[in-house]
């Protein structure tokens, strides 16, 4: 089994960030993975997205033009890769930065006001998190909990004051089911 | 032991100190900084030298001055950078001396991009200085492989006394993976003897230069760089294979382009259709007897590669016409998914099996069709 995920916003909403998470996650579960930044001329222009694969054997391509998942964080992310998703992926649209729903119906897909649930947990900057528990919440790539176990194992000295925080809002994304 | 999830970039850099790296002398250039940019902080840590030169051409002449004292040297840079060293690679050769240089290679010609390309293939395997010389080139296609060759880098680089390039891309640069790294290795504590600082009792001075004013003394020696390198040819060989055994076709690719295939190829089998991957992982020396060993019975060939069929070239004096050859590429750092060489491998099993098309040409009809010419 390999799952595709793409988290893509603007610069500084924590995509590569909630990649990293996810990545420690499926590797301390054992799993394969991959995580690769946009590093090019696209990120200086204001987006920035990751891709991280997660499998079972090893990898090959460490991107994918039609990946299993998305996360997007802002209009634009939404706009460029829902047409994308593979079909029954996931795509997980954070609610507070977009103005329209997808349209597709052969995709499982979430509307969370991410950045609004944020602000009512104290950190506005936790709504990556909060899509990122939902993603997971419903894929399910990796076991229960594995998330917030990366997050309790590698988060840097300097950040551990947000573990709590983080976790929680793991918690309510993942509240959040696709129908 | 514990993994680590790290940049490529960096787990070159952690793993060359690793392995006992003394001296480190580069530049900055994306897509390798991150290589540059940890040794910056971890080389001073542990007593050993860093040094950020004025440019390239500083660097590698540092390095050839570092190498004289036998004891492990690097430097690394990205395709612009590497150009401007390309003499002091040459100098480093001619003079018999052990250097590790990384190539984190960018979109070109020129200033290019940042982006991730494979297009030096050609510049550091069929040698980018001047004179008859050749480089040991690790192509590796993972985080893992990467750490791998850079501690082989070092290994062989004192053993034959050579110049080793671990050939890399933006992508596997800037990629994280989980990652073993090699425990600390102890440093060598004296000099070898055929170095400057060497102990000779009877006082005697070690010469070591590339100048050979006598041609026929420069001709002997040439005889026996050569007659290394053709053991170096039997010795070094190292790739790896994916479902050849019952394979009718075949994909060549390697480094990055290499594990995209891979991809390919897993979803063609699972089509049912009996395709294998020969990635090498010495790009020189090339596995040349192993890819003449798959050649009979194929029913075709595909080289894959992020530039315009450099290694396919070499693919091709191997294959001899024997079996036709296929080729996909993308240029100027652009990286192809597995859904375009998809498409290749379909086209390989569908066409019409002459051993005599012209897969380059094919490819770049192909190829003005789908981004045009900018005309």
């Amino acid at each position: 089994m390999q799952s595709e995920v793409i988290i893509s916003g603007f610069g500084g909403q924590g995509t590569l960030y909630a990649g990293q998470v996810y990545a420690y996650a499926a590797m301390d579960e054992g799993k394969h993975v991959t995580w690769i930044p946009s590093y090019g001329p696209e990120m200086r222009g204001g987006t920035a997205n990751c891709t991280v694969v997660i499998s079972d054997e090893e990898i090959g391509s460490p991107g994918a033009l039609h990946p299993r998942a998305v996360i997007a964080l802002n209009l634009p992310s939404l706009d460029k890769y829902e047409p994308l998703v593979a079909p029954g992926g996931f795509l997980i649209v954070n609610e507070s930065m977009v103005n329209h729903e997808p349209t597709r119906t052969d995709i499982h897909w979430l509307m969370i006001p991410a950045n609004k649930i944020a602000q009512e947990l104290g950190n506005e900057r936790a709504a990556n998190m909060i899509l990122l528990g939902a993603l997971e919440g419903n894929m399910k790539a990796l076991p229960e909990d594995a998330l917030e176990r990366a997050l309790v194992v590698h988060t840097a000295e300097r950040l551990r004051k947000f573990v709590d925080l983080n976790i929680e809002a793991l918690h309510r994304g993942a509240e959040y089911k696709v129908d | 032991m514990a993994l680590e999830l790290i940049k490529g970039n960096v787990a070159v850099a952690e793993t060359a100190l690793r392995v006992g790296l003394v001296s480190y002398f580069g530049y900055p250039i994306t897509p390798q900084t991150e290589l540059l940019e940890h040794l910056s902080a971890r080389m001073p840590e542990l007593g050993r030298a860093f040094v950020q030169a004025e440019s390239e051409l500083g660097a590698i002449n540092m390095v050839y001055g570092a190498a004289c004292t036998g004891f492990r040297t690097m430097t690394s840079s990205s395709s612009p950078g590497v150009s401007l060293m390309q003499e002091g690679l040459s100098y480093i050769s001619g003079t018999e001396l052990p250097a590790v240089i990384v190539n984190v290679v960018r979109g070109g010609p020129g200033l290019g991009n940042i982006a991730p390309s494979q297009a030096d293939y050609t510049q550091m395997v069929h040698g980018g200085g001047h004179g008859e010389y050749h480089l040991i080139v690790l192509a590796p296609s993972s985080v893992q492989e990467a750490v791998d060759l850079t501690a082989l880098a070092f290994d062989l680089a004192e053993k034959y006394r050579m110049v080793v390039c671990i050939l890399m891309d933006g992508y596997l640069g800037q990629m994280m993976e989980p990652v073993e790294l090699p425990p600390f290795a102890p440093l060598r504590s004296e000099a070898p003897d055929w170095a400057v600082g060497a102990k000779h009792p009877e006082g005697e001075r070690v010469v070591l230069t590339s100048i050979n004013i006598n041609p026929p003394m420069q001709e002997i020696f040439n005889v026996k760089m050569m007659s290394r390198w053709q053991q170096i040819e039997k010795d070094e060989v190292r790739y790896k294979g994916y479902y050849l055994d019952d394979a009718e076709y075949v994909v060549v690719g390697f480094g990055t382009a290499g594990r995209i295939a891979l991809s390919s190829v897993r979803a063609a089998r699972a089509k049912g259709i009996k395709v294998g991957l020969l990635r090498p992982i010495t790009v020189s020396p090339f596995p040349v007897e192993a890819l003449d060993n798959l050649v009979s019975g194929k029913k075709g060939f595909l080289v894959v590669e992020m530039n315009n069929g450099q290694m396919l070239d070499d693919v091709s004096a191997i294959v001899a016409k024997r079996v036709p050859i296929h080729f996909y590429g993308r240029m100027g750092g652009m990286v192809p998914y597995p859904d375009e060489i998809d498409a290749a491998i379909d086209e390989m099993i569908h066409s019409d099996h002459d051993v005599n098309r012209d897969a380059r040409g094919v490819w770049l009809a192909k190829m003005r069709e789908l981004v045009g010419t900018g005309a």
